[in-house]
């Protein structure tokens, strides 16, 4: 089978320096917060100190007269505030519920939702002022988790929320915003057909995306009435429309300037500070910056959601799945819109099924209202599917490769949930697998073992938009809106260069601020070297063009009998006469002009992609401790643009993954506090917990992109908590239900000790 | 407003004088009155090494330093370890190496990397995961930061 592209290429599948790279090893890239301005006034926000509650009034006296103190907002100045109830009923539940996040109005429905803000001379005095503002609350009961927030006679988050019920809105009040279903075949029969069936639980803990650096924005509103913002997004247009809705300033009267972004995960694509800024520009006529602190963070942004799933699967002798139930629970936090149904997708997308049903459930409950990190949904239900299929080959003793080689999806296999697969790549990752030494190595010493999971990721598009100038000495200047989290500046400069047939350094990426770019959608489901990338490759084609153009003209021939190849013009009539991408960009003033290539896109096409990972553990008995000793993640990348930083997203996701699995959670007690807010506590993975993480690229060109790209970010998060409980069974022969299995998790398994199977 | 306090310190090898509060960290006099910010702020609290310097020889996170403490010692930032003309050997590393994907906590590494190679020009791969373990990094899952430390090790045993 053909597993490579077959095209050759000079630059895409190299590996230079990044273009940011430099400055970012000096210190010298400037990042959100490091921006600065004379007569900047420093914000910070004030958060409920309860999980729910009701807001009485909000006295600002004694906040107001503390020196130092420049001004202080409220929900009352976001336009939904301002509002009568009349007209704000008129508005959608989406713009309610999103200015109500940014800043609460009648109700807190988390600890740490943002209350008010003050913008004083520097940030110790307005931390100072948060402490005079009084604020009197009716503390309500409080439904923390996904099972207490289904319940009956839980306390209700929302007074407008009624269930979508498989797509008809329901009579009732209730914290489920929505239960949908993907349905195939007959499940019924196909349990009939099966020689074990294995039916589980599972519980798993809320978890943060655990960006290095916290939120942060600055504004500066003019009296004219125009406003720039500066701030870590992953999508500015995305800052630019919801600041303008919340505040009710015309879009276009909104720049935004995307500084460097320290880290998102989808975290960052959720808007939490910018209109505050704008808020607290406003009143003061000061540029003013706001900062999280990290405990802000955790308990004011985004985590992605707790979950409660129950799973039957069932497995004929021959290893074929004959049927597979899923009901997944995910928790959505204060709002509507978990990732439930990305999770429900890509749950059984690895597995050619003829019988399946999964049922979802969004629900909210008082916690922050989730954000989406990265294959949003789909880890959760991939940890429950993995190991049941793992459950029901260790019953049958099938070997868990093979039986995914016998239900694994190809070309042409119908998902769950409705499309078709055009080509993919799932089986070529297996046979990567099963020929990578790792996996035939023998596992060696008492309590080790090993495991294997498989996962799966969309891959996203979206519009985009780049332009492309040519500056005199043969480089070129490229200009885009994809804000730059991992590299794709690098990626996207270098699907420039392959076109104009020149080196990747001689492209300069710069990531422009929304008045200077077309409209270009957010960083987010591996979509960047796909979209933007595409954007680059068109915007090349649209130089070339031109510079053909104008050849034609030098030479004063037809632009049909012009040939353009790896950087060099060729006549077709007159094989002597040639000319090269540098010569012409240094004739261009003389010529006519400067050149500019351009493209505006919304590419469908993004072929999805598939992840196998193999993982050795060893598990102490007397402590429960769980250390990896082996990892390897085999990945179907389509063509890799720039192998290092293809395998950088692996490795980056893969340790994401295993601190999901290991140790991460909000400890939450039952009234809705989060009990660790600290990088000490929410304990993410040091270098010192994780081996080198071995990557294996498979190049399955995807066919709907001209260089064969697919996204890559997204689905190495998705196998490890599987892969991992499945190295622990294989280890200890228990299996564990519960994320984090951590050392607790583990030694209750071995004492045999079940907190899971809390029923709904 | 609390009395401002007159502090003396070397930083990156230049004699530098600051007003600052007695309370304001080593990190937010850097970032906010000396306008040093390649130092990032992560957490605040000691725990992720995003802010890290050489304090009078000794890395610290600079978060966990009163500014005031630095009076007549000296401090070592990000800002002073490439040359005018060159990158450490570090530096030079971590760009052909993939080591930094975000590059917030990247100057921290640095720092922390460029410490351990002081003490230990040698260091073994279990040593770097060790001396590493006070610096998060949330993007990179470590693999290439380790690899990179190694080889500049390589390099600047042979330069």
């Amino acid at each position: 089978m053909d597993t490579s592209t077959s095209q050759e290429f000079a630059v895409v599948g190299t590996r230079p320096i990044r273009h940011d790279g430099f400055d970012k090893v000096t210190g010298r890239a400037l990042y959100g917060a490091d921006i600065r301005f004379p007569g900047l006034l420093h914000g910070r926000v004030l958060r409920s100190p309860h999980a729910h509650a009701r807001i009485r009034s909000i006295n600002l006296a004694s906040a107001q007269a503390l020196p130092g103190v420049k001004a202080i907002v409220t929900a009352r100045d976001l336009a939904l505030g301002s509002m009568s109830d009349a007209e704000s009923q008129q508005t959608s539940s989406g713009f309610r519920y999103l200015s109500d996040n940014v800043l609460a109005r009648d109700k807190v429905l988390y600890r740490g939702h943002a209350v008010a803000a003050v913008a004083a001379v520097n940030p110790h005095v307005a931390e100072q002022a948060l402490n005079l503002i009084d604020i009197d609350y009716e503390v309500l009961p409080a439904a923390v988790n996904v099972l207490d927030a289904i319940k009956e006679d839980a306390p209700l988050l929302l007074d407008d929320l009624v269930t979508e019920e498989l797509g008809t809105p329901s009579e009732t009040r209730s914290n489920v915003a929505k239960h949908f279903r993907f349905e195939k075949g007959n499940v019924k029969k196909g349990f009939s057909e099966a020689e074990l069936v294995v039916h589980r639980r599972f519980n798993t803990a809320t978890v943060h995306q655990g960006y290095i650096e916290t939120h942060n924005a600055t504004a500066l509103s003019s009296s004219d009435g125009t406003v720039t913002i500066w701030c870590s997004t992953q999508g500015a247009f995305n800052v630019r429309s919801t600041t303008a809705q919340l505040l009710n300033i015309t879009e276009s009267r909104i720049r935004v300037v995307p500084m460097e972004i320290g880290g998102g995960f989808g975290g960052k694509i959720n808007v939490y500070l910018e209109p505050v800024a704008v808020l607290l520009s406003q009143k003061t006529g000061s540029p003013v910056r706001v900062l999280m602190t990290r405990g802000e963070v955790f308990e004011g942004t985004g985590p992605t959601s707790g979950t409660f799933m129950e799973i039957q699967m069932g497995m004929d002798r021959t290893g074929r799945i004959t049927a597979a139930e899923l009901d997944l629970y995910y928790e959505a936090g204060a709002y509507p819109g978990s990732p439930v149904s990305a999770g429900a997708q890509c749950a059984l997308a690895p597995y050619n099924l003829e019988n399946a049903r999964v049922d979802g459930y969004d629900v909210v409950v008082n916690k922050p209202k989730t954000a989406a990190y990265r294959a949003p949904g789909a880890t959760t239900s991939c940890l429950a599917v993995e190991t049941v299929i793992d459950e029901l080959c260790d019953g049958l003793n099938l070997d868990p490769l093979k039986v995914r080689f016998l239900n694994g999806v190809r070309e042409g296999d119908r998902r769950v949930d409705g499309p078709v697969y055009r080509k993919i790549g799932y089986i070529e990752t297996l046979e990567a697998v099963r020929d990578h030494p790792h996996w035939s190595a023998p596992v060696g010493g008492s309590n080790r073992g090993r495991g294997l999971a498989t996962g799966f990721w969309f891959n996203g598009s979206g519009p985009s938009s780049c332009y492309i100038t040519v500056n005199s000495d043969g480089t070129v200047s490229l200009v885009e809106g994809s804000t730059d989290i991992g590299g794709s500046r690098a990626s996207v400069a270098m699907q420039a260069a392959e076109v104009l047939g020149i080196p990747a350094e001689s492209v300069k990426p710069i990531v422009a601020d929304t008045d200077s770019i077309g409209y270009t959608s957010v960083t987010g489901g591996s979509s960047v070297a796909f979209k933007t990338g595409w954007a680059a490759y068109e915007a090349a084609q649209d130089v070339i063009v031109q510079m053909t153009e104008r050849i034609a003209r030098i030479w004063e021939t037809e632009i049909d009998k012009i040939g353009f190849s790896r950087g060099v013009f060729k006549s077709a009539t007159d094989q002597s006469q040639t000319m090269t991408f540098k010569q012409l960009a240094g004739m261009l003033l003389k010529t006519g002009g400067p050149i500019t290539g351009r493209a505006n896109v919304d590419p469908g096409g993004a072929g999805p992609t598939f992840a196998a990972h193999i993982v050795d553990v060893q598990v102490d008995k007397e402590t429960g401790k769980v250390d990896i000793l082996r990892y390897t993640a085999v990945q179907d990348c389509g063509k890799a643009v720039h192998p290092s930083y293809v395998e950088g997203q692996i490795q980056g996701g893969v340790a994401q993954g295993i601190g999901w699995a290991l140790n991460e959670e909000y400890a939450f007690n039952e009234i809705g506090e989060m009990s660790n807010p600290t990088f000490l506590d929410y304990r993410m993975p040091t270098s010192l917990d994780l081996p080198m993480i071995d990557c294996v690229l498979v190049e399955v060109a995807n066919p709907g992109h001209p260089f064969g790209v697919r996204g890559v970010g997204e689905v190495p998060i998705v196998p490890p908590p599987a892969a991992v409980a499945n190295a622990i069974a294989n280890a200890i022969g228990i299996r564990l239900t519960e994320l984090p299995m951590s050392p607790g998790k583990v030694l209750e398994g071995i004492w045999g000790i079940t907190t899971n199977g809390r029923t709904a | 407003m609390s009395v401002k306090q007159r502090v003396q310190v070397r930083i990156n090898g230049e004699d530098t004088e600051f007003l600052c509060e007695s309370r304001q960290s080593l990190l937010e006099v850097l970032r906010e009155n000396l306008g040093l910010t390649g130092t990032k702020e992560g957490c605040n609290d000691g725990n992720c090494g995003a802010c890290s310097v050489v304090f009078d020889g000794r890395l610290v996170d600079s978060c966990l330093v009163l500014a005031v403490e630095t009076d007549g010692k000296s401090v070592e930032t990000i800002e002073g370890m490439a040359q005018p003309d060159s990158l450490h050997p570090l530096q030079e590393s971590f760009l052909e190496n993939a080591a930094l994907q975000c590059g917030i906590c990247t100057p921290g590494l640095l720092m922390a990397s460029k410490a351990l190679l002081e003490k230990e020009p040698n260091p073994s791969e279990e040593r770097i995961r060790l001396w590493l373990a006070g610096n998060l990094c949330r993007c990179t899952g470590y693999d290439k930061v380790v690899r990179a430390v190694m080889d500049a090790a390589k390099k600047m045993k042979v330069g």
